[in-house]
């Protein structure tokens, strides 16, 4: 990125709120910031609002592993020189995602040992195929960017940001449809069987939206540090709030803001995105357990 | 008709029998106690009614004009739900989705009958508490109160009492008595407490040695050598 012309710390005390405020009217100048904070909107709420579900029903290590998942198949795609990835990447985790929820629940190969194999051999195929195609003369720049999406939200086209604006809308209406279902299937998966809910069909559902989100998310924060865009928001409002509704409207809050926040810091002082995306979700997460030691101990 | 029949039906893992060979009856308005010791298949058998579990042989059916979805069901506690952000009114209004058809979101008539359930089983003013720090009596009200919400005419209860000090245990066992003789719903229980089950049930269904060892009603339980073992012990545990 171009932003800062001197290291983080050089930059940082320099700038004064003014100073902030033209730099940043500076850089909304150009249309790609402005679709990298649209996207990035737009997958830190449909992340938060799924990784509530994920961590309760302590499904958060399948996004981990359909983050390598994406990442090998998009080291495939770059490969094959595919003009646009995306329909190759999200095929693929889609359907390891229903995969990795099948054996979840077969009993003969444990559910997180399979993720391991799934997640470990599509990141190690990854890197091969990336290493062996004469498309990239820098392997170790394109894995890296790869893994922690350096660069490539301020790269979108305007049809990855339609693609992924709609999408993510789509997550969020299917979201509030089902959210009395999802609840139900999360808290009790016996008793809404029982009563007639199909819970397979929600994990399912549940599943596949998990798997558009982490192909989503790769462009803002890179595939290793998906899991942390679905999990750190649900944690943090976890310490403080104690019914469902509150949590996970809090955690897209949280995760919206943090986003926002991450991606004009970086954008400010010139830092890789991803990365400080996540360091303010720590932050995040460090002020809720705070506040969450203080209202527990006044209960 | 009765509202629910098991046919001679066998229960099992893998192959492998658990208690075979069940048949009895549960008609509107039966209080139906389920007893034998722990892992004769108790729990597996509300399962296999519930639908949760196919049964390796025979049929589970409904009548009486009951849907299977419509029964209210009380799990026997499990440790998953020990770190859920979820307020009692969230857990209560869940039992009532099996009304909800395709719609996304709870009515009025159903949020109402959540607050009645919540009502009758004084628990009402608890409505915005988390559910996980409540005490086990409280939280036993409350899956009590959604089970409820789940169904007007069955309530299928996996050890209600497990785990409850005596006097919430009393207070629980009133509560069911109530629900069965007040609201007319027909109950059937797990339970270990044989001095509670002759004292509260009409029927007792008596599983052991994988095999259906008695079903009857309560006076000839009472009067059966069976019975007079177990329950002539003054109310030792199963
Ligand atoms: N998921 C399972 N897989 C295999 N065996 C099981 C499973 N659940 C229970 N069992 C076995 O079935 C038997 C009956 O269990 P259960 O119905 O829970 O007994 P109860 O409720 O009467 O104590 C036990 O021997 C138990 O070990
Ligand atoms: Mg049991």
């Amino acid at each position: 990125m171009t932003a800062g012309t001197g290291t983080f710390w050089e930059n940082l005390p320099n700038l004064s709120i003014a100073d902030i405020m033209n730099k940043l009217a500076e850089y909304f100048e150009f249309v790609n910031v402005r679709y990298a904070l649209v996207v990035g909107i737009f997958i830190a709420f449909c992340s938060a609002l799924l990784g509530v579900t994920l961590v309760l029903k302590r499904f958060s290590f399948i996004g981990d592993g359909l983050s390598h998942v994406a990442f090998g198949a998009t080291a495939v795609a770059t490969a094959v020189k595919l003009t646009n990835e995306f329909w190759l990447v999200l095929p693929v985790t889609v359907i390891c995602a229903v995969l990795l929820l099948r054996t979840g629940q077969n009993s003969k190969i444990k559910g997180d040992a399979a993720t391991a194999m799934i997640s470990v051999g599509t990141l190690a195929i990854g890197y091969l195929v990336m290493n062996i195609s004469p498309q990239s003369t820098n392997v170790a720049g394109d894995v890296c960017s790869t893994l922690f999406g350096s660069l490539s939200i301020l790269t979108l086209t305007s049809n990855e940001v339609w693609l992924c604006v709609i999408l993510s809308i789509a997550v969020i209406v299917i979201f509030f449809i089902l959210y009395h279902k999802i609840f139900a299937v999360t808290f009790d998966e016996n008793f809404a069987t029982a009563t007639g809910t199909n819970a397979k069909r929600y994990n399912l559902v549940v599943a596949v939206i998990i798997a558009i989100i982490v192909v989503l998310g790769m462009n803002m924060v890179g595939s290793l540090l998906i899991s942390a865009l679905v999990i750190f928001p649900a944690l943090s409002a976890m310490r403080v709030f104690r019914s469902f509704k509150a949590v996970i409207f809090c955690s897209a809050a949280v995760s919206v803001i943090s986003a926002t926040a991450g991606m004009l810091i970086a954008i400010l002082v010139g830092t890789p995105v991803g990365p400080t995306i996540v360091a303010v979700y720590i932050f995040g997460f460090a002020i809720f357990s705070v506040i969450g030691f203080f209202v527990g101990l006044r209960r | 008709m009765p509202q629910l029949s098991c046919q001679d039906i066998t229960l099992g893992y893998e192959g492998k029998i658990v208690v075979a060979n069940l048949s009895f009856t549960v008609s509107a308005g039966d209080y139906l106690c389920v007893v034998g010791e722990n892992g004769s298949g108790k729990t597996t058998l509300m399962q296999s009614i519930l639908r949760l579990k196919a049964p390796m042989s025979g049929q589970v059916v409904t009548g009486d004009g009951l849907k299977p979805e419509e029964i209210g069901y009380l799990p026997q506690q499990t440790e998953v739900q020990k770190d859920f952000p979820a307020s009692v009114r969230e857990v209560v209004r869940s039992g009532c989705l099996n009304g909800c058809g395709m719609r996304p979101y709870y009515n009025r008539a159903q949020k109402d009958m959540a607050d009645e359930n919540m009502e009758k089983l004084g628990i009402r003013d608890l409505a915005k508490r988390c559910y996980r720090e409540l005490s086990g009596g409280q939280q036993q009200r409350v899956l009590l109160a959604r089970a409820l919400c789940a169904t007007r005419k069955l309530l299928l209860l996996d050890e209600p009492v497990a785990g409850l000090d005596p006097k919430v245990t009393k207070e629980m066992y009133d509560i069911i008595a109530m629900l069965n003789q007040s609201s007319g719903i027909t109950v059937m229980m797990i339970s270990h407490d044989i001095a509670a089950a002759v004292k509260y049930a009409s029927h007792i269904l008596h599983i052991g040695n994988q095999q259906q060892l008695f079903y009857g009603i309560t006076e000839q339980y009472l009067q059966s050598e069976l019975g007079k073992i177990y329950a002539g012990w003054g109310g030792a545990k199963v």
